[in-house]
């Protein structure tokens, strides 16, 4: 609800300023964000089914499974694992991970779970390809994977 | 614009294995349509607006400013514009990718936009709110505190490695669209 404000805010006081200085220019800006729209749409629409495959599978219930309250150094590469593929809304994914470590599993499997959850992307590497380039993209993820990793076994000893 | 039959093949291959699911396993096809249908109304709101956000940004914006806001030579200052800039509301990660895409060609480094896409999936503000609430304030201080600074040393990394080895295709890409753009243009003046 915040997001939606946020954006027709932003767009709002956007649009008026633009319109009062030149209506060119914001005509011409419509015109740049109908392409940008066509030219992403078939990256989106793939995002999209990507997205529900994911969650329509790896539900909750699968991923608690999955990761379960074991303390094995397994249990958090499995949690990485999932982080990295799956997209899940952070409402969804917080109270999961909060019941996962109160079932017992470890912070660090806990962290790589969310760390490799926001810093790799799976689901949204065709649109981040379109967008940024091959490479870029494959370091980014790469280096995300690894950084996930890296932040979990440092919040496992600490915590 | 021709929007060509290619771009749309992923597309295809995805339909195929929705249709495909939902004769070897109903009940996953029904729970991944769910799943489409909540994100493609959540879409269909957030990104007509994001997109005509990005489009007054290219319209208004001179390509210098955004050099110097977040060029490379932008330093700290820019580092710090890209974190705010990322942890605002705004919306989920796929929105930021052609904001981010818009902000490389008008200039920003490769390290700036590390660190705002970095942000914008990794430490949002409501989202730190609901991490606080479930899984208390000592993790998500540690997480944040942990995740910035790797952010800003994976972004020099990239930086450093994108000036070195150039990824060609994809500033091929970018020329053309410019060329696209400009005559675009060019047939609206006439």
């Amino acid at each position: 609800m915040i997001t939606i404000i946020t954006i027709y805010g932003l767009l709002a006081v956007g649009l008026v300023a633009s319109l009062a200085k030149s209506k060119e220019k914001t005509l011409k800006a419509c015109m740049i964000a109908k392409k940008a729209f066509l030219k992403t749409a078939p990256s989106l629409l793939v995002m999209l089914g990507i997205v529900g495959l994911t969650l329509g599978i790896l539900t909750p219930e699968t991923i608690s499974k999955l990761v379960g309250a074991e303390a094995g150094i397994m249990a958090t590469l499995i949690a990485a694992a999932v982080g990295a593929i799956t997209l899940i809304p952070s409402l969804v994914a917080f109270p999961l991970a909060g019941s996962l470590l109160r079932s017992g599993a470890t912070v660090m499997t806990i962290s790589a779970f969310i760390t490799s959850l926001v810093m790799v992307g799976m689901v949204t590497a065709p649109m981040e390809v379109k967008e940024l380039g091959k490479r870029f993209t494959l370091l980014r993820n790469g280096l995300g994977l690894f950084a996930a990793l890296l932040i979990a076994f440092i919040m496992g000893v600490v915590l | 614009m021709k929007v060509g039959f290619k771009q749309y093949i992923g597309v295809f291959v995805i339909g195929a294995v929705y249709i495909i699911l939902s004769i070897v396993r109903v009940d996953w096809a029904v729970q991944s349509s769910k799943v489409v249908w909540d994100y493609l109304k959540e879409m269909v709101l957030i990104l007509p607006p994001v997109f005509m956000l990005m489009g007054l940004i290219e319209a208004w914006i001179p390509k210098n400013k955004i050099q110097k806001w977040l060029g490379g030579d932008s330093g700290l200052k820019g580092i710090a514009i890209s974190f705010v800039l990322g942890t605002l509301p705004t919306g989920p990660l796929y929105v930021a990718f052609p904001m981010a895409s818009t902000l490389v060609r008008k200039g920003a480094s490769h390290t700036n936009i590390v660190v705002f896409l970095g942000a914008w999936a990794a430490l949002k503000i409501p989202q730190l709110m609901v991490e606080i609430k479930f899984l208390g304030i000592a993790f998500t201080l540690l997480r944040f505190v942990l995740t910035l600074a790797t952010l800003i040393v994976m972004g020099l990394i990239i930086e450093g490695v994108l000036h070195r080895f150039p990824d060609k295709e994809w500033l091929k890409k970018g020329d053309e669209q410019v060329e696209h753009s400009m005559m675009d243009t060019r047939e609206r003046e006439v």
